[in-house]
């Protein structure tokens, strides 16, 4: 039994040594903060301010922003709305998709669930990837998505980036020459940790987006577990108690 | 006696007259005899209904609000994570509910290999968990579908394209499934009356037959000893206990274990690092944009693996087949003449040990891009996981056996 118990364990961590092997180039931790709901708030409005005119996020209600980020329907409104929708309305885009295929080749996804399948860290790296690149219609391309048809939207906050290149010797000997970083070329409204904060609260908004659900399931889990602990207790107590009689 | 009891013995004995409500659950519950020596492989069959009842439940709920349209599919999985109230638990629970009962599942068939649980008397038991294996096979791969994203639609398409290999039926067989020539909203439409209605009536009924045959032929136990050859003066099995209340009050503990994981799951990691809910399926279907990675959820793996180890797509086919179809017949592969791990000798703990280690590391090849390196390693594998059952007539009859004791060891 016991050899069979550590061959499993063996088997297992071998597999755990296959998949150590990555991809692609690391991302820089996105660090959200679902608890910080000032964070979400200024996420929500850049959403509105730079993303709702291209992008929808059509599964999400702005009732629901407004109940879950502790703002006031009026402020919500007010603030992040069109005065043409109501309330109970989902975020949707006043672009036509037609225009949208025609003005960037692809019509802009819907963000509902972006981050769950990009992920927080991706779109975070995304929205600090851009850089110049005059061969792209945009002006722009970006680190983590190659040749992507999305303009640098955020460029007023973050200013313009090019690549600073830098020579690599692959292993066959040649030589290449890759992006090492990006410099700034004319600076935006926010220096680099500004941004890089801005970037942190709008993907923390796309990530509570994606799953409203997850500001409270936490802690609704961590009740559910507890009265579990103590039914556990007093079911192991009982099974002890009849089992007494077992020999 | 007073009045109150005496008008429900009165109820029982009277609905006894018409029906065998006692009969039922004493012959069922309170006069099962169960071996009193059941160990922790042994909580898996009494999980295994937890999840099943957990899966109807939440399963109804979800039809409440599910769509079963390609247009409408995928918002209303949405609309049932954000507008439903607690819909998100529900849908958490049922995915989280799909991977755990192939983990149940899985852990109690190891069980049965572990104890010999197959052999004779149980045959027909062991043929009906399997009829209720591929069962709930068929229903994972089907529910798969209905949330309309990338994978659900890729790996239906890739799946049902196998049925194309069949020679001459082949493609007819495959457009017949499909009711389409591409995975569609007909497609889509039939996998939910399959998934909602045919298979769980298919489960349910094949789960009933599975308990039947357990109860007509007794529960095996760790050393593999029938305890009904020594019963007492009274016709007991000494070595038994009355299912009621010693097994429904010790599996409680067990269920309740389960339950606080399972908890963890749902509440903390209900992707589970993408195992269980992978990224690209929150990717709606699209019939035009084909994923880089198609990969079948973790509990097809191993089989997907041997699949793709094969160059030849039929015989890759028909092996992935065999290769569940195989174990149906292990109480006839198997000639030892012990029950129970512990009393057999070196030659079948080595070759059970081989099988885990290949159905897991085919597990895991089945989800990573194939290599050179490691589509020969699932071909070793593969040759391992089968020669697990095609040699077991020799090795488990000249394996050296122990003695098996009269009564059960505790």
């Amino acid at each position: 039994m016991k050899t069979l118990f550590t061959a499993c364990l063996l088997a297992l961590l071998s597999t755990g040594v296959f998949a150590a092997g990555g991809h692609g180039p690391a991302l820089e931790p996105a660090n959200i903060d679902l608890a910080n709901k000032t964070s979400l708030q200024r996420g929500a409005r850049l959403f509105v301010n730079y993303c709702v005119s291209c992008h929808s996020a059509s599964f999400m209600r702005y009732n629901r922003i407004a109940q879950d980020l502790d703002l006031t329907e009026e402020a919500v409104q007010s603030n992040l709305m069109f005065a043409t929708d109501k309330i109970g309305d989902t975020m949707t885009v006043a672009m036509r998709p037609d225009d949208a295929e025609a003005w960037f080749g692809a019509p802009p996804p819907d963000l509902s669930v972006i981050a769950r399948s990009r992920g927080a860290d991706w779109l975070y790296n995304f929205l600090l990837g851009f850089y110049i690149d005059e061969k792209k219609p945009t002006g722009v391309n970006n680190l983590v998505f190659a040749d992507t048809a999305m303009p640098h939207v955020l460029w007023e906050l973050q200013g313009l980036k090019r690549p600073v290149y830098h020579t690599v010797t692959r292993p066959d000997g040649s030589e290449v020459s890759e992006i090492d970083h990006l410099e700034t070329v004319s600076p935006g409204m926010l220096d680099d940790e500004g941004y890089k904060r801005a970037a942190r609260d709008l993907v923390g908004f796309l990530v509570y987006v994606g799953e409203p659900a997850k500001l409270v399931r936490y802690r609704i889990g961590f009740w559910v577990i507890v009265f579990l602990l103590g039914f556990l207790l007093a079911a192991y107590l009982m099974k002890r108690e009849y089992w007494k009689d077992v020999h | 006696m007073n009045a109150v009891t005496k008008q429900l013995t009165d109820l029982r004995d009277w609905v006894d007259d018409r029906f065998p409500l006692t009969q039922l659950w004493n012959d069922h519950m309170g006069q099962y005899y169960a071996p009193k020596n059941f160990n922790f492989w042994y909580y898996f069959g009494v999980l295994s209904i937890v999840v099943l009842a957990i899966q109807i439940l939440t399963g109804i709920w979800l039809t409440m609000n599910y769509k079963p349209d390609a247009e409408l599919a995928f918002a209303s999985v949405e609309y049932i994570m954000r507008d439903v109230e607690w819909g998100w638990l529900i849908r958490y629970m049922h995915s989280t509910g799909a991977s755990a009962f192939f983990i149940v599942i899985y852990l109690h068939m190891f069980r049965a290999l572990l104890y010999g649980s197959y052999k004779s008397p149980r045959e027909l038991l062991w043929v009906l968990g399997m009829f209720t294996y591929l069962a709930l096979m068929a229903e994972a791969f089907l529910g798969y579908l209905l949330p309309w994203g990338q994978m659900s639609f890729w790996g239906a398409q890739v799946i049902i394209s196998l049925f194309g290999a069949i020679p001459f039926i082949g493609e007819t067989l495959s457009l017949w499934i499909r009711g389409d020539f591409v995975v569609s909203d007909i497609t889509l439409n039939r996998f939910f009356a399959l998934h909602v209605v045919a298979v769980p009536l298919a489960i349910m009924g094949l789960v009933f037959l599975h308990i039947l045959a357990l109860h007509e032929v007794g529960s095996n136990n760790p050393d593999g000893v029938e305890i009904k050859k020594n019963k007492d003066a009274d016709g007991k099995p000494v070595d038994g206990i009355p299912f009621h209340p010693y097994y429904t009050v010790k599996d409680s503990v067990g269920v309740i274990f389960f339950l606080i994981l399972f908890a963890g799951v749902v509440f903390f990691a209900p992707e589970f690092g993408g195992w269980f809910l992978e990224a690209n399926n929150f990717v709606p279907a699209n019939p035009l944009v084909t994923p880089e990675h198609i990969v079948p959820v973790w509990y097809f793996t191993p089989f997907y693996a041997i699949l793709r180890a094969v160059p030849d797509k039929l015989i890759g086919v028909i092996l992935m087949g065999a290769a569940t179809m195989i174990l149906f017949l292990l109480p006839w592969l198997d000639r030892s003449p012990v029950k129970s791990i512990r009393y057999r000798g070196p030659i079948f703990k080595t070759a059970l040990t081989l099988f885990v280690i290949s159905f897991v590391v085919l597990g895991y090849l089945g989800t990573q891009n194939p290599t050179t390196v490691t589509t020969w390693m699932a071909r070793g594998f593969s040759v391992i996981y089968f020669g697990f059952f095609l040699l077991m007539p020799f090795y488990s009859k000249m394996d050296k056996t122990k003695p098996v004791p009269d009564r059960v060891t505790g």
